[in-house]
C-alpha cells in the first residue's frame, strides 16, 4: 500500500498483460483471442503513460500511445476481416478446427 | 490514505476482476461486456496520470470503435437463436503456468529495479502539446499512420467481401 507510484502502475499493467497472454494462448474462439490482444495493447499503453508522468518521458509517451491505439484499430479491422473470411469458408471461428489447407 | 489512492485501488480491483472475466468467461457476450468495463476503468487510470487526451481517445476509439466492431464480429459469426455463444479454453493448465511465470518475472523485475523518478509533472492540458508534436517531431509517423489506416480499410473490405 502507501502512496501510489510508478511501480503500482507497472505491476497493474503486468497483470493485465498476463491476462492477455493467457487469452492468446488458451482461447479457442478467434474473436476472444483478439480481445486478448486488446488487453496486451492496453497494458503497453498504461506503461507508456505511467512512464511519461513519472520518469521524464514527457508528452512523447502520449504521442506514442496514440500510435499504439491507431495500430490497434487497424489490426482489429484486418483481423475481423480475416475472421469473417474464415467463417464463410469453414463455418466456424474456432482456431483448432481451421486446420486444413485450401483445397 | 487520500482520495487518489482510494480511486486507484478501487479501479485496479474493477480492472483486474473484469479483465479476469474477459479471459475466462464461457459466454462470448459476457466477455465483450466485461471488456467494455475494463476499457472504461483503464481510461480512469489515464485520467489519474494527467493524460486527458489519451483517456478521451481510449473511450472514443476502443469503446466506440473496436468494441462495437468486435460485437459485430460476434453477431456475424454466431447463430444467436441456437445459443451457440458458448466457448471453451484449450490447454488451460500449461497456459496458466506459463502466464503466471511470465507475470511473476515481470513483477519481480519491476519491484527489484531502482527506478529513476525525475519529476512528477502536472499538465494543465496535453492536447496542444500533442498536436504540436504530431506536426513537428512526429510528422513522418503521423503520415505513415494515415496510410496504414487506409490500407487496413481497403484490406479488411477485400478480405470480408463475398467472392
Amino acid at each position: 500500500m502507501g502512496e501510489v507510484g510508478l511501480q503500482h502502475y507497472l505491476i497493474l499493467s503486468a497483470i493485465i498483460f498476463g491476462f492477455g497472454l493467457y487469452a492468446l494462448i488458451s482461447r479457442r474462439n478467434a474473436i476472444l483471442v483478439l480481445m486478448g490482444i486488446e488487453l496486451i495493447l492496453n497494458a503497453a499503453n498504461i506503461n507508456l503513460i505511467a512512464f511519461s508522468k513519472y520518469s521524464g518521458l514527457g508528452v512523447d509517451g502520449h504521442v506514442i500511445s496514440v500510435f499504439v491505439i491507431i495500430l490497434a484499430v487497424a489490426e482489429a479491422a484486418i483481423a475481423l476481416g480475416i475472421i469473417l473470411a474464415l467463417y464463410t469458408n469453414y463455418l466456424t471461428v474456432n482456431l483448432d478446427e481451421a486446420n486444413t489447407m485450401k483445397d | 490514505m487520500d482520495f487518489y489512492t482510494i480511486i486507484f485501488y478501487l479501479f485496479a480491483i474493477i480492472t483486474l476482476v473484469s479483465g479476469f472475466i474477459v479471459v475466462t468467461s464461457k459466454n462470448i457476450m459476457h466477455a465483450a461486456v466485461s471488456l467494455f468495463v475494463m476499457l472504461f476503468s483503464v481510461a480512469v487510470f489515464y485520467v489519474l496520470l494527467y493524460a486527458d487526451f489519451i483517456a478521451i481517445t481510449q473511450i472514443l476509439v476502443y469503446i466506440g470503435g473496436i468494441l462495437v466492431l468486435l460485437i459485430f464480429g460476434i453477431m456475424l459469426t454466431h447463430k444467436i437463436t441456437e445459443a451457440d455463444l458458448k466457448t471453451s479454453n484449450l490447454k488451460v493448465v500449461p497456459a496458466m503456468i506459463f502466464t503466471v511465470g511470465i507475470t511473476a518475472i515481470i513483477i519481480s523485475i519491476v519491484i527489484s529495479t531502482k527506478w529513476n523518478i525525475f519529476s512528477t509533472v502536472r499538465y494543465e492540458t496535453t492536447v496542444e502539446k500533442i498536436g504540436v508534436m504530431f506536426l513537428t517531431n512526429y510528422l513522418l509517423p503521423f503520415e505513415v499512420a494515415s496510410i496504414v489506416l487506409l490500407v487496413a480499410l481497403i484490406g479488411a473490405a477485400m478480405y470480408a467481401r463475398k467472392k
